[in-house]
C-alpha cells in the first residue's frame, strides 16, 4: 500500500480501459445467447464506474472480459495499455496476477484459510514469502479496521467483515484495475456504504481505475459515472455525483 | 501456494479423512496380503538356510525345487569331490519317512540325514540334549514344533521313541527349527540312520553339499561341477530363488494374493478416487478463484498433486504400519507365517503413488477446465 498515493502520470491521457465493437456469444445454434452485442466503453484512470442495468443485461460479462477472465467474441479490448484480445493465455494469467483485482458478490474467500491469511493470496501468487505476505495483509486488513479479526476463519466473520477481507485481498498487491461484482448486494445497507467508502477511499487513486456492477441504487452517489446497460449493449453514461450524498 | 493446497485439504477434515481412509484401505491390504505371501515364500525356502555350512548344493539336473527330490547314485559324491575348486563335499539325505509312534498312530516327518563324519548341516538351535549325541546308535533331533505336534501338550523329554521303516529311533534332542512349507516335524540323524529309516529304495543320496576352496567364486565352482558331473550344481541362494520360481510359475498361490492385492489396489483407487473428485469439486470455485487471481494452470496443476502426495504419504504411513502391527500380532497368536522385506514396502509404495496420481489426474482435468469467470457467478 506504500505507493496507494503517488502520482503516476505516464497514463494520464490513456484510458485505463478501452472497449470497441465488444461482442460475447454463449452457445451455438438454437441455444445461442447473445450476451454482449457491440459495446463501447472508456473508463479514465482515476475514475470509479458503475455498471448498471436489469439482470441478465451482461454486465458480469463484459466486466469479465476486462478482466481478462473472458475472451470476447470479437472486438477490441484494451486495459492499462495491453491489448488483452492478441495476449496468449499466459500472459494473461499473469496480467491478472500483477494488474487485477476481484471483488466478488460471494466474496470466494478460502475457508481453510484465516482472514489475514486470505487477504495474503494475491502476493503468494506472486511468490511471495508467507510471512512476509501475511505481514503486509495484515496492515491492509487493519486500515480496513479489521485489525482484531486477523486469525478468525471466514465462517467466524459476518457477511460484511468478509466483504471487508475480500477488499484487502481485492487491493493487497496494489492492481492498477480493480473489478467490483455486486460487491453490496449481499450487505445490508449501512455495511454496504462501509464497503463503498472504503473502496472508495483505498482503490481510487489517480494511476487507477474501478469498475463497480451494482443493482444496488443506495450506492449509486459513490459513483464518478454510471453506465446503464440494457440487453448487450450500454444505453447511456452518465456523471455520478462525486461527491456521497450526506446520508 | 503448496501450503494454500495443504490448508484446503485438511480444511475439510471429513473428505480428508476420506480420501485417507481409501489410501490406508489400499496400502494395508496390499502390504499385509504381500507380506503374507512372502512369508509363505520364505516357508519355502526355510530348509535351505536352516542348512548351515556349505556354500553349493549339488543335485539332480531336473531338481526344480528344495523338496524336489531325485535320488543320485553314491559315487557323484566322489565325482563332486574330485572337481576341482571343491574344498569339501558330504553326502546329505532329505527325504519323507512314516514314523509309527508308540500310541500306534502314524506321522509324516521330514527326515534329514547328515554326513556321520562331520554332521555338516546338522541343526543350529538344539536347546535341549546335544548334537553329539547324534552319534549314538538309533539317535535323532527332532524340532520344537514337531514335537508338540507329535505329542501335544506334553514336555520336552529325550528317550522318547517312535518307529521308522520299522527301527527303533530315540530322541536325543529338541531343536528350533524354521517352518516349513509342509509343516511336517523336522527329524535329524546321520546319513547312514536315515537310509536305514527310510523307506527302501535304489538310490538314496538326495544332495551332495560342497565348498568352495577359499577365494574361488562359488557360481564359478558350481559351473565346474557342472561341467565335470553333468549334474546341476547351485549356490545357497541361487537354491533359493530357484525355489522360490518354482512356486510362483507352478503353483496357484501368487494368482489368489495377487487377486486379492488387485482388488486392494482397486477398491482404494475407487474410494481415493471418488473422495478426491468429489473433494475438489467441491473447491472448485476456490481453485476458480485462485486462476481468476493469476494463478497458472501449471501451479494449479502442482497444488492438486501436491494434495494427492500428501494424502498419498499419510495413507501409506498409516497403512504400512497398520499392516506391521498386524504382522507383529500375527506372529505371536496365529500360525500365519509374516514377512515382510523392504520389496513389500517398496511395492505397496508405488502401488499407492498410482493411486493418488491416479485420483488426482481424475480431478485436476476439471479443475483446469474451470473458467474463472465462474467465480463472478453468484454463489
Ligand atoms: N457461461 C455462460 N453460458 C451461457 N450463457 C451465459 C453464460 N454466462 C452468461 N450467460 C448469459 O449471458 C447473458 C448475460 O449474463 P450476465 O451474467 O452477464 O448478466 P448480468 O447483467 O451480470 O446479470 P445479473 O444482474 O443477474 O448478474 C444472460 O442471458 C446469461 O444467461
Ligand atoms: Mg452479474
Amino acid at each position: 500500500m506504500a505507493r496507494l498515493h503517488v502520482y503516476d502520470d505516464r497514463h494520464a491521457d490513456e484510458m485505463a480501459v478501452r472497449v470497441r465493437g465488444v461482442t460475447k456469444e454463449f452457445g451455438s445454434g438454437g441455444s445461442l445467447t447473445q450476451a454482449l452485442r457491440g459495446v463501447d466503453l472508456d473508463v479514465p484512470y482515476g475514475e470509479m464506474l458503475m455498471l448498471v442495468g436489469p439482470s441478465g443485461c451482461g454486465k458480469t460479462t463484459l466486466v469479465s472480459i476486462v478482466a481478462g477472465t473472458l475472451e470476447p467474441t470479437d472486438g477490441e479490448v484494451q486495459v492499462l495499455g495491453h491489448d488483452l484480445v492478441a495476449m496468449s493465455n499466459g500472459r494473461k494469467v499473469r496480467f491478472r496476477r500483477d494488474n487485477v483485482g476481484f471483488i466478488f458478490q460471494a466474496y470466494n474467500l478460502l475457508p481453510a484459510l484465516t482472514a489475514v491469511e486470505n487477504a495474503a493470496v494475491p502476493l503468494l501468487i506472486a511468490g511471495w514469502r508467507r510471512g512476509h505476505a501475511v505481514e503486509v495483509a495484515a496492515d491492509v486488513l487493519e486500515r480496513l479496521g479489521l485489525g482484531d479479526r486477523l486469525a478468525s476463519l471466514p465462517s467466524e466473520l459476518s457477511g460484511g467483515q468478509q466483504q471487508r477481507v475480500a477488499i484487502a485481498r481485492a487491493l493487497v498487491h496494489e492492481p492498477r484495475l480493480l473489478v467490483c461484482d455486486e460487491p453490496t448486494s449481499a450487505l445490508d445497507a449501512a455495511n454496504g456504504r462501509i464497503t463503498m467508502e472504503l473502496i472508495q477511499q483505498v482503490a481510487v487513486q489517480p494511476d487507477r481505475a474501478v469498475i463497480v456492477v451494482t443493482h444496488d441504487s443506495r450506492v449509486y452517489s459513490f459513483a464518478d459515472r454510471i453506465a446503464a446497460m440494457e440487453d448487450g449493449r450500454i444505453e447511456s453514461v452518465g456523471s455520478g455525483p462525486h461527491e456521497p450524498t450526506p446520508a | 501456494m503448496f501450503w494454500i493446497a495443504w490448508k484446503m485439504l485438511i480444511g475439510n477434515r471429513a473428505k480428508y479423512l476420506g480420501i485417507v481412509f481409501g489410501v490406508v484401505f489400499a496400502a494395508l491390504l496390499i502390504a499385509q496380503q504381500a507380506s503374507i505371501f512372502c512369508g509363505l515364500m520364505s516357508l519355502t525356502i526355510s530348509q535351505i538356510y536352516d542348512t548351515a555350512g556349505p556354500d553349493i548344493w549339488v543335485m539332480d539336473e531336473n531338481v526344480q525345487f528344495v523338496d524336489d527330490i531325485k535320488p543320485l547314485s553314491d559315487t557323484e559324491l566322489f565325482r563332486v569331490k574330485g572337481v576341482p575348486g571343491v574344498d569339501w563335499a558330504v553326502r546329505f539325505y532329505k527325504g519323507i519317512a512314516r514314523a509309527r509312534l508308540e500310541e500306534g498312530t502314524y506321522e509324516q516327518m521330514i527326515l534329514l540325514g547328515l554326513d556321520d563324519a562331520t554332521l555338516v548341516g546338522a541343526p543350529q538351535q538344539v536347546f535341549l540334549g546335544s548334537i553329539a549325541d547324534l552319534r549314538r546308535p538309533d539317535a535323532v533331533i527332532i524340532d520344537d514344533a514337531g514335537y508338540k505336534r507329535i505329542w501335544p501338550g506334553e514336555p520336552f523329554q529325550l528317550g522318547r521313541t517312535f518307529e521308522m521303516n520299522d527301527r527303533r529311533a530315540v530322541i536325543v534332542g529338541v531343536t528350533k527349527a524354521s517352518r516349513t512349507f509342509q509343516s511336517f516335524p523336522i527329524i535329524y540323524t546321520r546319513y547312514s540312520q536315515a537310509v536305514l529309516f527310510a523307506p527302501p529304495e535304489r538310490k538314496v543320496l538326495s544332495f551332495v553339499l560342497a565348498d568352495a576352496q577359499p577365494g574361488l567364486d562359488p557360481e564359478e565352482v558350481c559351473r565346474r561341477i557342472e561341467e565335470r558331473t553333468g549334474l546341476q550344481a547351485v549356490t545357497q541362494e541361487q537354491f533359493t530363488w530357484k525355489t522360490i520360481w518354482y512356486y510362483l510359475k507352478k503353483t496357484g498361490i501368487p494368482v489368489n494374493f495377487g487377486i486379492t492385492v488387485f482388488l486392494g489396489f482397486l477398491v482404494g483407487t475407487a474410494i481415493a478416487g471418488q473422495t478426491f473428485y468429489l473433494f475438489t469439486v467441491e473447491n472448485i470455485r476456490q481453485f476458480g478463484a485462485l486462476k481468476a487471481m493469476g494463478t497458472s494452470n501449471w501451479m494449479i496443476l502442482f497444488m492438486v498433486l501436491s494434495q494427492a502426495i500428501q494424502v498419498g504419504v499419510v495413507g501409506y504411513g498409516v497403512g504400512v504400519g497398520m499392516a506391521a502391527l498386524f504382522g507383529f500380532w500375527s506372529r505371536t497368536a496365529t500360525r500365519l507365517s509374516f514377512f515382510m522385506p523392504w520389496q513389500v514396502l517398496a511395492i505397496t509404495g508405488a502401488a499407492v503413488f498410482v493411486i493418488v496420481l491416479l485420483a488426482s489426474l481424475l480431478s485436476v482435468r476439471k479443475v483446469l477446465v474451470v473458467d474463472p469467470a465462474i467465480v463472478f457467478r453468484g454463489g
